[in-house]
């Protein structure tokens, strides 16, 4: 299956600001299906790691309330062109998925 | 406090979401994921996520952070929202909605490598107080923008 984690870098001046979409429904579990009337059961991603090369830069806690197919970014420094980025992420059912970029 | 249907439905649903979510923890290896602290954000008021999330720090308001979300916003279920700090040491940001049924958004942990920034999306309920809540030398610092919502976004 195609990754579904699109991951964009940019760096200048030693920072590097990624920029990503997880795609993920992130059901709250509180609204109902259209068509069939039944409650939809809350499934979002908990939790997202990131790495730069092997060494965790970043960790991010989440709850049912960000939006779906969650957009994240931020900034930091000591990477070079070429130099890995991993972004994993964990969902309430247990499912994981990640994915590698090149650092731009 | 007053037991509606809808909430004490929603409620059975997020009791059974948690069950769920507990087993599938077992059923599945755990690898680079930490626990994640579940109270905080099941808490149903900023002050008891705060005090599950952060137990026995206080908050002092500052004016060194700034949230980027516009005032006005027509489409509850996405909401930009940046968040950026020039306090030293930012060990995290975490993101607060006063009004949504669970107030703790979401919580970013950065390393001495990160810039004090990161700019996600979330959903408003209803028009809503936002608090940005940064730590940063083991203090906690806030900034609260209020934001106007047409159609809530929490469905």
């Amino acid at each position: 299956m195609a990754s579904r984690i699109r991951i964009r870098t940019s760096t200048k001046d030693d920072l590097t600001t990624v920029q990503a979409i997880l795609k993920h429904p992130m059901d709250t579990g509180n609204s109902r299906d259209p068509e069939t009337g039944n409650m939809i059961p809350a499934l979002f991603i908990e939790m997202v790691t990131i790495h730069h090369g092997d060494k965790e830069i970043m960790t991010c806690d989440w709850g049912r309330a960000v939006s779906k197919n969650p957009y994240l970014s931020f900034s930091f420094t000591g990477a070079k062109t070429g130099d890995t980025i991993r972004i994993s992420w964990q969902d309430s059912n247990g499912n994981t998925e990640s994915k590698e970029a090149v650092i731009q | 406090m007053n037991i509606t249907r809808r909430n004490f439905i929603s409620r059975l649903i997020s009791g059974a979401a948690i069950i769920v979510a507990g087993v599938g923890g077992l059923l599945k290896p755990i690898f680079a994921f930490a626990d994640r602290n579940v109270d905080a954000f099941n808490a149903e008021t900023e002050s008891d996520a705060l005090s599950e999330f952060f137990p026995g720090l206080a908050v002092t308001p500052s004016d060194a952070i700034t949230i980027g979300v516009h005032d006005l916003v027509e489409n509850g279920a996405v909401v930009p929202i940046k968040v950026n700090t020039n306090l030293p040491n930012v060990e995290s940001i975490s993101i607060m909605v006063e009004k949504n049924p669970n107030p703790l958004i979401a919580n970013f942990n950065l390393t001495p490598a990160c810039a004090g920034f990161v700019a996600t999306r979330i959903k408003v309920g209803e028009p809503s107080n936002i608090t940005a809540i940064v730590k940063s030398n083991g203090k906690l610092f806030s900034t609260t923008k209020f934001i106007e919502v047409i159609e809530g976004g929490c469905g």
